[in-house]
C-alpha cells in the first residue's frame, strides 16, 4: 500500500524538475531502494502506471536499484551484509550492530527529452 | 538529457514534519507517535497512560483512523483534548495531517501530545510526523516473528511495548525471541512487557515516559 504514496511523491518531485531542464517527456527514472523499506516492485510499477497516465512521465521506464541491508558490528566495526536478521557478526560473533545501509528511498536520476 | 537528483522520495513530508517538530520544541511539548498492527492495544494503552498521568501533566491526543470516531470517543471520556483524523483510506498518518489539527489545540497548555497512528506495521514507520520518538506496540497473540518481518518498525522506534502479556499462557509466543531479535535490529530499543488492560508492567513504561516528558519540558 505504501507504494502508492511513494509513487505520488516520485511523480511530484520529477514534475517540479521538468521545466527547469526543459524536459517534456520522461524516458526513465532510476530509484535506489533499501531492503528495509519492504517495497514490492510490482506494486510500485503498477502504481506508477496508474498515476503517471496523462503526465509527461507516462510510459517512462522505472528502474530500481535494490540495496541490501548492511550492518556494522558495535564490537569490532566489521561491516557485513545481512541476508536475514538472525546473523551475528562474522568476525567476532557479537550480535549488536548499527545499520549503515538498507534504508534508502531515493530518486537517483531521471532521463528525458 | 540525464538529470541527477539524489533526493529523498519522502522529502516533502520530512519538511512538514520538521516544522511540526519545531513547534513542539518551542513549546517544550513531548510528542510521541504510537504505532502497531490493528488491535494491538494502542487506545487501551493511551487510556491507561492518561488516567495515571493526567493529574501531573497536561495531555492531548491525536487519533488517526481510516474511519470512525470510536477511539477518539474513548479518549474524550478521559477528559483530555482529543482530535480525530480520518485518513479516508490512507494507511498511515503524515506530517500534513498532523499540522491540520493544530488550530484545534492550545499548545501553551500542553506537556505531552500522544499521536495514535493507523493500525499498520509498514508505512507508519516511514512517515515522520514531527514526533520526538516513535513507540511500537506488539501484542503477544501476533506472534514472535514480527521483528524479522517488519524490521523498519523496530528500527525506527525508541520503545517497544510487548502488550497483552496476560495472554501468554494461551498463545505461542516467546518474549525472549522478540527481545533478542528486536535488539539485533535496534540495540538501543527500550523494551517493556505490559498488559495495558490489566495494568501489569505499565508503571515501568510510565516512569520511563515521565523522564522523557520532564527532559523535554526542561529543554525549552
Ligand atoms: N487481554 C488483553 N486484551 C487487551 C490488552 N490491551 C488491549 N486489549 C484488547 O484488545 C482489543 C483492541 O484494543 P485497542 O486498544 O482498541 O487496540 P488498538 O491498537 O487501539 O486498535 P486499532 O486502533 O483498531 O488499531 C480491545 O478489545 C482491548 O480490550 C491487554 O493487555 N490484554
Ligand atoms: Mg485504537
Ligand atoms: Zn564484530
Ligand atoms: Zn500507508
Amino acid at each position: 500500500m505504501h507504494e502508492l504514496s511513494i509513487v505520488q511523491n516520485i511523480i511530484g518531485i520529477i514534475q517540479s524538475e521538468l521545466s527547469k531542464h526543459n524536459i517534456t517527456r520522461v524516458k526513465s527514472i532510476s530509484l535506489r531502494i533499501g531492503r528495509m523499506r519492504q517495497v514490492v516492485p510490482d506494486a510500485l510499477f503498477f502504481a506508477f502506471e496508474c498515476l503517471s497516465k496523462d503526465t509527461p512521465l507516462e510510459g517512462a521506464e522505472v528502474k530500481i536499484e535494490d540495496i541490501p541491508i548492511k550492518g556494522r558490528c558495535r564490537n569490532c566495526h566489521h561491516e557485513f551484509i545481512l541476508e536475514n536478521w538472525q546473523e551475528n557478526c562474522a568476525s567476532c560473533g557479537e550480535n549488536q550492530m548499527d545499520i549503515i545501509s538498507g534504508k534508502e528511498l531515493e530518486i537517483a536520476e531521471f532521463e528525458g527529452t | 538529457m540525464k538529470v541527477s537528483l539524489v533526493t529523498n522520495i519522502l522529502q516533502a513530508n520530512e519538511r512538514i514534519a520538521e516544522q511540526n517538530k519545531r513547534l513542539f520544541d518551542e513549546k517544550g511539548i513531548l510528542a510521541i507517535n504510537i504505532m502497531s498492527a490493528p488491535g494491538a492495544g494502542k487506545t487501551t494503552l493511551i487510556e491507561q497512560t492518561i488516567r495515571t498521568l493526567k493529574n501531573e501533566y497536561r495531555i492531548a491526543v491525536i487519533e488517526g483512523d481510516i474511519q470512525s470516531t470510536h477511539d477518539a470517543d474513548k479518549i474524550a471520556a478521559t477528559g483530555v483534548p482529543v482530535v480525530q483524523i480520518n485518513t479516508g483510506g490512507a494507511c498511515h498518518l503524515d506530517g500534513n495531517m498532523i499540522s491540520q489539527t493544530f488550530d484545534q489545540f492550545n499548545f501553551d497548555a500542553m506537556d505531552l501530545l500522544i499521536i495514535e497512528n493507523v493500525g499498520n506495521l509498514v508505512c507508519p514507520a516511514e512517515f515522520n510526523v514531527g514526533e520526538d520518538f516513535k513507540v511500537m506496540l506488539l501484542s503477544v497473540p501476533e506472534g514472535d516473528d514480527k521483528p524479522m518481518k517488519y524490521p523498519l518498525m523496530f528500527y525506527e522506534s525508541s520503545a517497544l511495548l510487548i502488550n497483552k502479556i496476560d495472554l501468554l499462557p494461551y498463545v505461542d509466543c516467546s518474549i525472549e525471541k522478540i527481545r533478542t531479535e528486536s535488539w539485533q535490529i535496534n540495540p538501543d530499543l527500550a523494551i517493556f512487557e505490559i498488559s495495558a488492560k490489566q495494568g501489569e508492567g505499565v508503571d515501568a513504561w510510565l516512569d520511563w515516559l515521565k523522564i522523557k516528558i520532564n527532559e523535554k519540558a526542561n529543554s525549552k
